[in-house]
């Protein structure tokens, strides 16, 4: 997500970097540059041709020609701009008891997914959700849905599968009296001009008065979710939106748009087809992202939400123990892979530029070094001879000479572990901060 | 309704409708500096590209007409068209493999591409090479038991090559005119995702080598530059002969897909205009900037 936007970005950044003093002609094309980044990202025209405005503004100022280092000035426009743009973060909120979440939008934007992993999300923090299938127009979205809550463990109410007003009365009744706080509903995917759906909407809204309606927004969408999404908006009076499908290689303009646009907050991203693979949106966080300085705030997020954390303090102890064995290493890896690679490199600021593939290939080839050992090898590889390592070169589809570099790797990682014990933290290592 | 007819009405539906207003533009102004980015700003909000947009206007400077208007339109056409018909082989059956992202409506689009098989009196082999989003079988199931055609499916999770593999040989076995093979949406950046694409091809080349005949990406009108991106890279990993632009009867306009096939010749070969069956049209160039572009006028004659 945003690479390509990023890589342009920086293009009208290097026009500027390493110039002790810029002209005016050079900032021009800087922004021109910024402008063309902008449009080949789905940022809507009319939002870009606002937002170059007032960097211009701002960039032909004193602030920037004047400064020691105009690149730097230059990009802090550009993020105070951009975060202007996606606004202050807004939370989820839900008032009533039970709270009404409904879920609208066009046809194939992530409605269903998008309903379960919000059920998912309620559930991870003690609420008792439960979801109501709605959608009675596209063959078996109901069964989609049921099959999706049966996997997180939240009930689905179908009612009648036939008419989605019906649904919803069964859901009213079901919930009344239960124990359950947060209903969402998926309702059928629909076009914004579709004058008869959309009034579907507009009961059902009546009937629940609900807490939240949140529009799903693909992220690959173009220049007409500007429209869309404000028809949507104006009938129905959206809380906010979830933006879908981020994991992909789109340029995300939308997410830059929306919010101006219709002045409602984005509040979730999809980044994954896993259930777990959905975040709260952080504007800033989003922001950084966008420019290359990385979003740290959000992979310790995901760490938290998605690691075990008392496997992962044991293996700190061990490692401060230097007890630290190839299975430990092998669990570890497990656990990077769980989270995804990906995920890890995009997150990281400067995080260099490393084919992901090839590491993903990696990892499982050390994965299945450790596999082929037997246990005592795994807990005391000084026994792991020549024949042995043939052996598990062997089992392991590898060679000796990756178990080789495996085998060195680890002791280099012994050693330092060795040091950290005596408390002899080496020289190239005590600038950084722990 | 006719095709023309649905494609206007689906474009009546937007008052600012983005050809319309071109050709109310165009129709009254000589290309000029103020035409030129009235032009530019059309062109990019109907999603064209920066690049498209570029080559477009560097032609209509190149010419400097006094009709702008029907210079545009003939630049547009001369895009669009190359090869926009199936690919149907002289020996059946005629294997199509329908690829795209999450949501772009491919499961939809086999439905109605069976349908319109059947009504030229054709014998239908559906397979269920979904078998990754949660009851995307039962959802198929439902269309080829409306375009009454054979259908072949696994468990959920099963090796989808494996029934592609099966829905082929049937075909072949029973003398089946045409098999549709549906596949699970999938981003293009996910590399084993398209790895497993491209097993699905080679699977079914071990019953008939020439197949797929044809991959159909389908894209979605509403999608923007990164639609460029989706076709580019299924193209590479599984040759694709040609777009399905589907939710046209919508507000977006689809501009995407005259980047796509400038800059990478992909054709058109059906659009979708609507929910019903009837409503997946076979893509005539000039019909699709005819009623794009003149959109009010027409109505007037």
């Amino acid at each position: 997500m945003f690479e390509g936007l990023r890589d342009k970005l920086s293009g009208a950044f290097k026009i500027l970097s390493g110039k002790g003093k810029i002209s005016e002609r050079n900032v021009e094309e800087a922004i021109q540059v910024v402008k063309n980044s902008l449009l080949a990202a789905d940022v809507n025209y009319k939002v870009v041709k606002e937002f170059v405005e007032n960097v211009k503004k701002r960039a032909l100022g004193e602030e920037v020609l004047k400064s020691l280092t105009p690149d730097q000035m230059f990009i802090k426009i550009i993020r105070d701009e951009l975060i202007a743009l996606l606004g202050e973060k807004e939370s989820f909120k839900l008032i009533h008891r039970p709270s009404y979440v409904m879920m609208v939008g066009l046809q194939g934007t992530g409605k269903t997914t998008s309903a379960a992993k919000i059920a998912n999300y309620l559930k991870r923090q003690g609420k008792h959700p439960i979801l109501v299938a709605a959608d009675t127009y596209r063959p078996a979205a109901i069964d989609q849905l049921e099959t999706l809550g049966k996997k997180i463990g939240v009930p689905v109410v179908a009612g009648d599968r036939k008419n989605a007003i019906k649904i919803v009365e069964e859901a009213m009744k079901t919930v009344r009296d239960s124990g359950y706080d947060v209903v969402i509903l998926d309702t059928a995917g629909r076009l914004h001009i579709d004058d008869e759906m959309m009034k579907e909407l507009d009961d059902i809204k009546a009937l629940v008065n609900p807490d939240e309606i949140l529009l799903t927004v693909d992220a690959m969408a173009g220049q007409d979710a500007v429209n869309s999404g404000k028809v949507f908006n104006d009938r129905l009076g959206v809380t906010g939106f979830v933006v879908t499908k981020l994991d992909g290689d789109s340029r995300g303009g939308v997410i830059l748009t929306i919010r101006h646009i219709t002045g409602k907050p984005i509040k979730f991203v999809g980044v994954g087809e896993k259930i777990d693979d959905f975040d709260e949106f952080y504007p800033d966080r989003m922001a950084s992202r966008i420019l290359g300085l990385g979003d740290v705030l959000s992979l310790i997020d995901r760490v938290e939400k998605e690691l075990d954390q008392e496997k992962m303090e044991k293996m700190g102890e061990k490692f401060i123990r230097a007890e630290f064995t190839l299975e430990d290493f092998k669990e570890q890896i497990k656990e990077i892979k769980k989270l995804g690679m990906d995920k890890i490199l995009e997150a990281l600021p400067g995080a260099p530029q490393i084919d992901i593939n090839t590491s993903e290939k990696e990892l499982k080839r050390v994965e299945a070094i450790i596999n082929s050992m037997t246990p005592q090898e795994r807990n005391n590889p000084d026994i792991i001879n020549a024949s042995r390592k043939k052996r598990i070169a062997f089992g392991s589809g590898t060679t000796v000479q990756d178990i080789n570099k495996l085998l060195k790797s680890y002791e280099e990682m012994k050693k330092l572990m060795k040091m950290f014990k005596k408390g002899k933290v080496p020289f190239a290592l005590r600038g950084l901060k722990f | 309704m006719g095709f023309f007819d649905k494609l206007k009405d689906g474009l009546k539906k937007s008052r600012d409708s983005f050809f319309n207003t071109i050709g109310r533009i165009l129709k009254t102004k000589k290309f000029d500096k103020d035409t030129r980015d009235e032009i530019e700003e059309l062109l990019i909000s109907a999603d064209v590209g920066v690049e498209a947009t570029e080559y477009i206007l560097s032609r209509l400077e190149e010419e400097n007409p006094e009709d702008a208007f029907g210079t545009l339109k003939k630049i547009l056409v001369e895009i669009l068209s190359s090869n926009n018909k199936l690919n149907v082989p002289d020996e059946k059956p005629f294997v199509i493999s329908m690829v795209g992202v999450n949501g772009s409506g491919k499961t939809t689009t086999c439905g109605k591409l069976a349908q319109m098989f059947r009504s030229e009196g054709k014998q239908v082999v559906i397979g269920a090479c979904d078998t990754f989003r949660a009851a995307a079988i039962d959802q198929l199931k439902i269309w080829a038991e409306r375009a009454n055609s054979t259908f072949i499916a696994h468990m959920e999770g099963a090796d989808a090559a494996a029934v592609a593999y099966d829905a082929v040989n049937h075909a072949l076995s029973k003398g089946k005119d045409v098999v549709i093979l549906d596949t699970a949406g999938r981003l293009h950046n996910k590399k084993h995702l398209m790895d497993e694409l491209q097993k699905i091809g080679r699977v079914i080349q071990k019953v008939i080598p020439a197949a797929p005949h044809e991959v159909l990406l389908v894209i979605d009108a509403v999608t923007g530059q990164n639609g460029l991106q989706q076709a580019k890279v299924f193209k590479e990993a599984v040759n694709v002969t040609g777009i399905v632009l589907t939710k046209l009867d919508g507000t977006a306009k689809g501009g995407i897909a005259i980047a796509i096939a400038k800059e990478l010749g992909i054709p058109i070969k059906f659009i979708g205009v609507g929910e019903s069956v009837e409503d997946l049209k076979p893509f005539v160039p000039s019909d699709f900037v005819d009623a794009l572009m003149l959109g009010d006028e027409v109505e007037d004659a």
